[in-house]
């Protein structure tokens, strides 16, 4: 960053008269009152050179520290005098320099408008999507600059945007003219925002016009962001509720184990990517960002361990008394969780996204899709396949099949039975540990995870159709989208009470679910 | 054969249950209820409250007691099930015959508690902030009421520091806090001019996870102006939400959104790097630096440590309600000294006025009438280290007003509970 800071400053010299940073300043900008902060910082820009920039890059990177009166920048342990770039000794009592979120913001345009002469066109791209939420008049001198200095024809046409920007409140009633009409092209919110906020002001009717059927045309471009938006965060949501009813559509749809320790198996799932992270921490930390990488096969064996232990243990001495087994798996539930909460205590506990799941990507002007959103949507995916491999085309898969359909057939043709059992139950537990290793990266992870996936789960597994793989897929991304569509519509609480009313009303309807088994095995 | 089974199972059930509630026949000591969530969904935030209890009695008994007598805290586990607690509740007051009662978090626990603390003339302490509209005799609220933390975080976010925020959304969890403090707001936002257009109020239901059209109608709105986001989120789904919320790139300086019911404690499960800007409203922050915070953060820092409380013995945290907590069991003591007696009557007499250093750095004072505390409120912005930066606060400590002035029909309501 630095390095490109210094390039963009080169060039900068060129642009603007520079002058070197005064202790005064730094001391301006560092105390007193955010009113004045803001002026000190804004008058510094206006003569910035690389020591300046420097120093703002270094607040930015909240590596400026004080101690009383004396300001220092402190990088890798070592102290720098902001003016001089001497190395100092550590003061004693460093803190924080005081920011809050005006002076950040302040701050963030000023480093923004620095930015916009880097030679990199990738830092100007940045730069200039800062500056569109908070271009203003004091800016437009540098941004006017840049604009006539911009060689790269779409850059050029995005500044021009900010430049429409800043000039939307030019007191010359042309040149606001001129601006309304350039935004009907933006695709950017900001754009409405700063379009509205005109409006509001505007006394000229025929620039109040302009702005309307700008604003319109940019309204309706978001439009399609918005769509989209609810639309993925549906399949998204989809996507979490297969994961989470994958597991269970083994358990209790292949096998017929009403099993109420699922989601504490998910849990399990979500504990071991913690107990992963805490140890890629301590003895790898230069490979953090692919502890996940690590935790996937990590969570899976540990659920479908704790799976197998219970089924050897419990579950295989209650076959064919599902109430039994609903209410001794409701105890091991509490059991599990009592557990989890004596080793790791009732907190939650933290999971970090690694850096790259962080942040999202930019597809439309008003729509990002966040990363670890992106990557679960890929995950769910890629367990589905694996999934229908494995009970499709693989031996065990068959002799799955074949034991759900016919016991004792199966067990005839040589079929261990109750290995088989244990291996169907340990998968399906292992799956419900991937669905929790997912899990962690979007929501909590605690003692009570299990419990609040619980019900969404078996509601798939039931809308889908009893003993159905497809059925579920199908089930857990209809009401995905079902659940978000009402959520824009009706509210977070109503929509789930519309979801259950729905879930209710189709299964009077339709007992067996969207797919329904076909065959002697039904009757089973 | 199974039923008796079940009968045998059910007596055993009851004889276990009723263990925790045997009485201790010892005449020479003081009863203390602790009437916390261990375990269901507050227990995230409950649990800290008991120890902080805990660690109060140690103190006061190492210094010798109370009257002569040592404290001997009763501990029950109402498990974040709203009924239960006023069971709970019956059983600490005329099972084990305790002399006063420190608990509840959620307001709707306090409902279920009142009428039982009222009829059987207890004392409750209660620690945290809530929507007020609520004044009993039995009752002293050591949290703070709508005008000591919601109203001045509103009026911070419309200065010109705060971002001078112009449209508004309002997002909570579905129950009895949130929505009416929302109202509360709601008024006190029209009462400064904001259009009911420019006010969007959105609720979750409880341990709600999937925040992606919530924060995607933020973005959305907030299109239209400078908007802040009050969230009265209640438990472990801020989790999720700020996640959501960084992820999403919606940056403080953007949209900032305050809380009300974040503190350290509740940062501990997140990634807090996205979150730095955003802000929060208490009347205690651990970061506030003066002698009693050091010191009450190192008390608890040995005890943690002592007793080896899980996540606090390695990385000891306080916050709002846990100070709050503290001052409430040292207030008590105070007023029973005065009243030389635990008698509740005598005790709720010598609470008016009782004043105790607070570790926010001021003497909190417990109001001669009104049963709540004068506190300062302060505003602080999330660092990267899951701690709070203090950005803004009252000169001095404010009164509270348990009946807000924007509820229409309090003006009429006194300021003191009503006498029996």
């Amino acid at each position: 960053m630095s390095i490109r800071a210094l390039l963009s400053i080169a060039l900068f010299f060129i642009a603007v008269q520079a002058r070197a940073l005064t202790a005064v300043e730094v001391k301006g900008i560092a105390f007193g009152e955010s009113e004045a902060r803001i002026e000190a910082l804004n008058k510094a820009v206006a003569s910035a050179d690389e020591k300046t920039a420097a120093f703002f890059q270094a607040i930015a990177d909240e590596a400026v520290k004080v101690a009383g009166e004396q300001v220092v920048i402190v990088r890798d342990g070592k102290a720098f005098d902001p003016v001089s770039g001497a190395a100092l000794a550590l003061p004693d009592g460093l803190e924080d320099l005081m920011l809050n979120n005006r002076l950040r913001g302040e701050l963030d345009s000023a480093l923004a408008a620095l930015k916009l002469f880097s030679p990199d066109a990738k830092v100007r791209r940045a730069a200039i999507k800062q500056m569109q939420s908070d271009a203003d008049d004091s800016k437009l001198p540098l941004i006017e600059k840049a604009y006539a200095a911009e060689q790269d024809a779409q850059i050029k046409a995005e500044l021009g945007l900010v430049r429409a920007a800043a000039l939307l409140n030019s007191p010359d009633q042309a040149r606001r003219l001129e601006a309304a009409g350039l935004l009907a092209a933006s695709r950017q919110a900001n754009t409405k925002t700063v379009l509205i906020e005109r409006l509001q002001n505007e006394t000229e009717p025929e620039v109040k016009a302009a702005l309307r059927s700008s604003l319109r045309e940019v309204e309706a471009a978001l439009a399609w962001g918005d769509r989209l938006g609810a639309l993925f965060s549906g399949i998204s949501l989809g996507s979490i509720l297969l994961l989470v009813a994958l597991g269970l559509a083994i358990t209790y749809g292949l096998m017929g184990v009403i099993n109420m320790a699922h989601g504490e198996l998910m849990m399990i799932g979500a504990y071991a990517t913690y107990v992963v992270q805490g140890l890629f921490q301590k003895y790898a930390p230069g490979a953090f960002d692919w502890y996940l990488l690590a935790a996937v096969p990590v969570a899976f064996s540990a659920s479908a361990l704790m799976g197998a232990a219970l089924e050897r243990g419990v579950i295989r001495f209650l076959y064919g008394r599902p109430l039994e087994t609903l209410l001794a798996t409701w105890g091991i539930s509490l059991m599990l969780m009592q557990l989890v909460r004596s080793v790791f205590g009732a907190q939650n506990v933290g999971v970090e996204n690694p850096s790259w799941m962080s942040g999202g990507v930019q597809v439309l002007g008003n729509l990002s899709l966040p990363y670890n959103r992106l990557v679960i949507v890929a995950f769910a995916a890629c367990v589905l396949l694996g999934v229908a491999v494995l009970i499709g085309r693989t031996r065990l898969g068959l002799f799955v099949r074949g034991v759900t359909q016919n016991r004792p057939i199966a067990a005839c043709m040589g079929v261990n039975t109750a290995r088989i059992d244990t291996y169907a139950f340990a998968l399906g537990s292992g799956i419900a540990g991937l669905a929790g290793c997912a899990l962690s990266q979007v929501g909590n992870v605690g003692p009570d995870l299990g419990q609040g996936y619980i019900v969404d789960s078996f509601m798939v597994v039931v809308l889908g159709g009893v003993g159905q793989l497809a059925g579920t897929v199908y089930a857990a991304l209809g009401l995905g989208v079902l659940n978000k569509f009402l959520e824009g519509w009706a509210g977070a609480v109503l929509a789930k009470i519309a979801v259950l009313v729905f879930i209710i009303i189709f299964i009077q309807k339709r007992p067996q679910g969207i797919f329904a088994m076909k065959g002697r095995s039904a009757e089973a | 054969m199974q039923r008796r089974f079940t009968l045998k199972a059910l007596t055993a059930a009851v004889a276990l249950s009723g263990l925790s509630a045997l009485p201790a026949f010892a005449a020479d000591t003081i009863k203390v209820g602790i009437l916390h969530s261990l375990s269901g969904t507050m227990a995230i935030s409950e649990t800290v409250l008991k120890d902080t209890v805990l660690m109060a009695i140690d103190e006061i008994n190492a210094k010798g007691g109370l009257l002569g007598k040592k404290l001997e805290a009763v501990v029950v586990d109402p498990a974040s099930n709203w009924p239960l607690f006023a069971e709970k509740t019956k059983q600490l007051l005329t099972q084990d015959k305790v002399d006063v009662i420190f608990g509840c978090w959620t307001s709707v626990s306090r409902k279920s508690v009142l009428p039982v603390v009222e009829e059987l003339n207890g004392l409750l302490f209660y620690p945290v902030q809530y929507e007020g509209e609520e004044l009993s005799k039995n009752v002293f609220y050591t949290g703070a009421a709508p005008n000591q933390q919601a109203i001045p975080a509103v009026d911070y976010l419309m200065s010109k520091d705060g971002g001078g925020a112009k449209r508004w959304v309002l997002l909570g969890t579905d129950y009895v806090y949130p929505r009416t403090t929302n109202k509360i707001l709601r008024a006190y936002l029209k009462s400064k001019g904001v259009k009911d257009t420019d006010i969007d109020e959105k609720y979750t239901p409880f341990g709600h996870s999937d925040y992606q059209t919530i924060v995607a109608d933020v973005k959305k709105f907030s299109a239209g102006g400078k908007t802040a986001v009050v969230s009265t989120i209640n438990g472990d789904s801020n989790v999720p939400f700020y996640k959501e919320l960084g992820n999403a790139g919606l940056k403080a300086k953007d949209v900032p959104v305050v809380a009300f019911s974040v503190g350290e404690e509740e940062l501990r499960g997140v990634d807090t790097k996205p979150l730095v800007g955003h802000l929060a409203a208490w009347n205690y922050f651990q970061s506030i630096k003066n002698p009693s915070n050091d010191e009450f953060i190192k008390k608890w820092g040995a005890y943690a440590k002592a007793k080896n409380i899980a996540g606090h013995k390695d990385k000891p945290l306080t916050n709002d309600p846990m100070e709050a907590t503290y001052i409430g069991i040292n207030m008590w003591k105070q007023a029973v000294e005065k009243a030389k007696s635990t008698e509740v009557d005598k005790v709720i007499a010598a609470m008016a006025g009782q004043t105790f250093k607070a570790p926010s750095g001021i003497v909190s004072k417990m109001d001669e009438k009104n049963h709540h505390l004068h506190k300062s409120v302060f505003i602080g912005e999330v660092k990267a280290d899951g701690q709070f930066n203090v950005v803004w606060k009252t000169p001095g400590p404010v009164k509270a007003k348990p009946w807000s002035p924007y509820i229409e029909g309090n003006d009429k309501k006194p300021d003191e509970p009503a006498k029996k």
